[in-house]
C-alpha cells in the first residue's frame, strides 16, 4: 500500500493537556496500578502440590489412551488413518487378522512415541472408530526413551485409569449414551458429531 | 603495655564496621530476594517461595533464596575473556565495590547508644563508623563519585562493545546528575548548617520538620538523582538489557559479577540511606522518639527502628517505581538532568538560602510560629511555581520526532503528484 493511498487514514498525536505535562497524575497513576497488582490474587500454580485447571477436557490434548469397547476388547480397527493423518509420524502399527467376526483387522502392535508426538491431536480427528483419544493428563515423564515409547498394553491402561473421570469424548458428544459401537467391518463413521 | 592493645575507641569502630558489613551484606541478599518478590507480586506471580532450610523440606516462604542464589554464582566459572585489560579487568569489581561499602563509613544508621560507662570510650556511642568526621556529607558524595570509576573501568576493561557503551552512557548520566544531586543537598546543609549526616538528623528531630516538606523542591530533585545515581529504572541506561547485553558487566561472570551486583544494590541502600537521612527526618517520628542527645536502652532501639523501616519503604519505593515506568531515552534523560533538575535544584537552593537568611528577621517580626509558617509557605510557592514552569517547557523539548509541516511524507507525496501531472 503507498502512503499516497486514499485509504490510509493518518491520525496526528493528540497534543500533551497540562496534567500530562505536569506529570503527577501519570505518576500517581502507573503507582496505584503497580500497587493495586502487587496485592491483588497470584495467577500462579503451585504446580506439584496444586494441579492445573483443565477447561474443557473434551478440548484438551493430553497423553493418549486406546479405548476399549464393552466387551473389553481394544476398539481399533488398524486402519492406518492416524498413522497416515500423524504429522510426526508417532504412529507405528502392526496389523494383524481379527480374531472376532465383527472386523477384518485388528492391531497386533500399537505403539505411540511420546516424546516424538506433538500433540496436535490429528489421530483423535482422524479415527473413524473414536479408537484413540487424547486424555487431560498432562504430566508425562519418564527414565527413559524407551520407556516413553507406549505400547498397546500401556495405552489400553491409560484407557481403565481414566474411563471414568473421563468418559468416551464420542459419548459426551451425542448426549451421554455410553454404549458400545458395533462396529461394522470396514470401519464406517460411528458416532461422532450429533 | 597498654601501647601493643588497640585504643577502645578503634575496637568500637572494629565493632561497628564488623556489624554493618555484616549486616549491609545481608541486607543486599535478602534484597535481591525482595525484589524478586516485587517483581513477581506485581506480575501477579508468586515469586520465589521454595527454598527454605537447605537438607529439610522446610520452605520459610523461600527465605533460603539468597544462599541458593549466592552459592549458585560463586560455583560458577569465573571466565577471564582473553582480550580484557587485565589489571582495569580485575580492578573494576573491587574498586567499586570498595568505595561502595566505604561510604558507609560516614552514614548513620541509628542514633546513639545509651552511656556504656567504658573507659576510654566517649559517651553516648553513636551509631556511625567514623563519629568525628567532619565533612560526612563531603565523604559520601566523594566516594560515590569514585564508584563511577569501577562502572568506567569495567566497561573500558572488559574490551567489548556493550560494556564500553555501558560505561559511557554510565559516565555520562552519573556525571549529569551528580550536580541535581548535589543541589538537592546543599539546601540540607544550608538549612541544617552542618555537613555531618548525624546532625542533619537531629536539626529535623528538634524542629519536627523533616526538610522534605520544608524543601519539597530538594526533595523532589533529590530523590530523581537518586534514582539515577544508583541507575534503578527509570534511568537504568548503563545495563539497558535489551539495548546492551549487560552494559558495563557483560563481560564479567562468577565472584565478580556478584561484586558488580553486590555494589549496585549497596548503590540502592546508600541512596535510600541519603533520602531518609536527609529528606525524611532519620530515625525521627513524632510522638514517638524525643530529640533527646541521650537515650534509654529501648530509645535507642526504637530509633534505630525506626530509621530502619523507612529505609525499607524507601527501598520498596524503589522498587515499586522499577515496575510502574519504562526506561528513558537517553537525550530525554539528560533534558531532564540539564534542562529540569538543575534550574529546579537553583530555584530550591535559592528558596531555602532566602529563608535561612531572613529567618532571624522573621521571627523578630511575625514571632516564632509566624516564621515557621512563612519559611513553609515560601518553598511550597517555590515548588508549585517551578513544577508548572517545567511541565509546561519541558515537554517539547523532549520530542526529536520530525514534523511533518503540511501532510504525512511529503516528499513521497509530491512524488505522487509530479506524476499525476506528468
Amino acid at each position: 500500500m503507498k502512503p499516497t493511498d486514499p485509504a490510509i487514514v493518518w491520525l496526528e498525536e493528540k497534543p500533551l493537556g497540562l496534567g500530562e505535562r505536569l506529570y503527577l497524575p501519570l505518576f500517581v497513576q502507573g503507582l496505584t496500578t503497580t500497587a493495586r497488582h502487587l496485592v491483588s490474587p497470584k495467577v500462579t500454580v503451585s504446580f506439584p502440590e496444586e494441579r492445573p485447571r483443565i477447561g474443557n477436557p473434551l478440548l484438551y490434548r493430553g497423553v493418549h489412551r486406546l479405548n476399549k469397547d464393552a466387551q473389553g476388547r481394544v476398539q481399533c480397527v488398524a486402519c492406518f488413518l492416524c498413522a497416515t493423518a500423524c504429522p510426526a509420524h508417532c504412529i507405528d502399527i502392526v496389523a494383524a487378522e481379527s480374531p472376532w467376526p465383527d472386523r477384518e483387522k485388528y492391531p497386533e502392535s500399537f505403539q505411540i512415541d511420546e516424546l516424538r508426538c506433538i500433540f496436535c491431536g490429528m489421530c483423535e480427528e482422524a479415527c473413524p472408530v473414536d479408537a484413540i483419544e487424547l486424555t487431560s493428563l498432562l504430566d508425562l515423564t519418564g527414565r527413559s526413551r524407551e520407556e516413553m515409547i507406549f505400547d498397546k498394553e500401556k495405552l489400553l491402561s491409560v484407557y481403565d485409569m481414566t474411563k471414568d473421570a473421563e468418559p468416551m469424548k464420542s459419548a459426551s458428544l451425542t448426549g451421554g449414551s455410553a454404549h458400545a459401537h458395533a462396529i461394522p467391518a470396514g470401519g464406517a463413521r460411528q458416532g461422532g458429531l450429533p | 603495655m597498654n601501647a601493643v592493645l588497640p585504643s577502645p575507641t578503634t575496637i568500637a569502630a572494629l565493632v561497628k564496621i564488623g556489624l554493618l558489613v555484616g549486616g549491609l551484606m545481608t541486607a543486599a541478599a535478602y534484597l535481591v530476594l525482595l525484589e524478586r518478590w516485587i517483581a513477581a507480586w506485581v506480575q501477579d506471580r508468586k515469586g520465589p517461595n521454595r527454598v527454605g532450610i537447605p537438607l529439610t523440606n522446610i520452605r520459610l516462604f523461600g527465605l533460603g533464596q539468597p544462599l541458593a542464589d549466592g552459592l549458585k554464582i560463586i560455583l560458577k566459572e569465573d571466565f577471564t575473556p582473553s582480550h580484557v585489560d587485565r589489571v582495569l579487568y580485575n580492578a573494576a569489581p573491587l574498586l567499586i565495590l570498595a568505595a561502595s561499602l566505604a561510604i558507609f563509613a560516614a552514614i548513620p544508621f541509628g542514633s546513639v547508644l545509651p552511656p556504656l560507662g567504658i573507659p576510654g570510650l566517649p559517651d553516648p556511642v553513636p551509631f556511625l563508623v567514623a563519629p568525628g568526621l567532619d565533612v560526612g556529607v563531603l565523604w559520601v558524595f566523594a566516594l560515590s563519585s569514585i564508584a563511577v570509576y569501577g562502572v568506567l573501568l569495567g566497561g573500558w576493561a572488559s574490551n567489548n562493545k556493550y560494556g564500553f557503551l555501558g560505561g559511557l552512557r554510565s559516565s555520562a548520566q552519573l556525571v549529569a546528575y551528580e550536580i541535581p544531586l548535589g543541589l538537592g543537598l546543599l539546601g540540607v546543609v544550608l538549612a541544617a548548617g552542618s555537613l555531618k549526616l548525624d546532625r542533619i538528623m537531629e536539626a529535623q528531630a528538634t524542629s519536627g520538620v523533616w526538610y522534605a516538606f520544608a524543601q519539597p523542591l530538594g526533595f523532589i530533585v533529590f530523590l530523581v538523582a537518586s534514582f539515577a545515581e544508583a541507575a534503578r529504572l527509570p534511568f537504568d541506561l548503563p545495563e539497558a538489557e535489551q539495548e546492551l547485553v549487560g552494559g558495563y558487566h557483560t563481560e564479567y561472570s562468577g565472584i565478580r559479577l556478584l561484586l558488580f551486583l553486590v555494589a549496585e544494590f549497596l548503590h540502592m541502600i546508600t541512596a535510600a540511606f541519603l533520602i531518609v537521612i536527609m529528606f525524611l527526618g532519620g530515625w525521627h517520628l513524632w510522638g514517638v522518639t524525643g530529640s533527646a542527645a541521650e537515650v534509654s536502652w529501648a530509645g535507642a532501639l526504637v530509633r534505630f527502628a525506626i530509621l530502619s523501616a523507612k529505609i525499607l519503604g524507601v527501598i520498596v519505593f524503589f522498587m515499586l517505581v522499577r515496575w510502574s515506568w519504562p526506561r528513558f531515552r537517553f537525550d530525554q534523560l539528560m533534558n531532564l538532568a540539564w534542562k529540569v533538575m538543575l534550574p529546579l535544584g537553583l530555584a530550591n537552593l535559592v528558596t531555602v538560602a532566602v529563608v535561612e537568611e531572613y529567618r532571624p528577621w522573621l521571627v523578630e517580626r511575625l514571632g516564632s510560629s509566624g516564621a515557621g509558617w512563612v519559611a513553609l509557605a515560601l518553598p511550597w510557592g517555590m515548588f508549585f511555581v517551578g513544577w508548572i514552569v517545567a511541565g509546561l517547557l519541558t515537554p517539547s523539548g523532549t520530542d526529536n520526532r520530525p514534523i511533518h509541516t503540511h501532510g504525512p511524507l511529503d516528499a513521497e507525496q509530491s512524488l505522487a503528484e509530479d506524476l499525476v501531472e506528468a
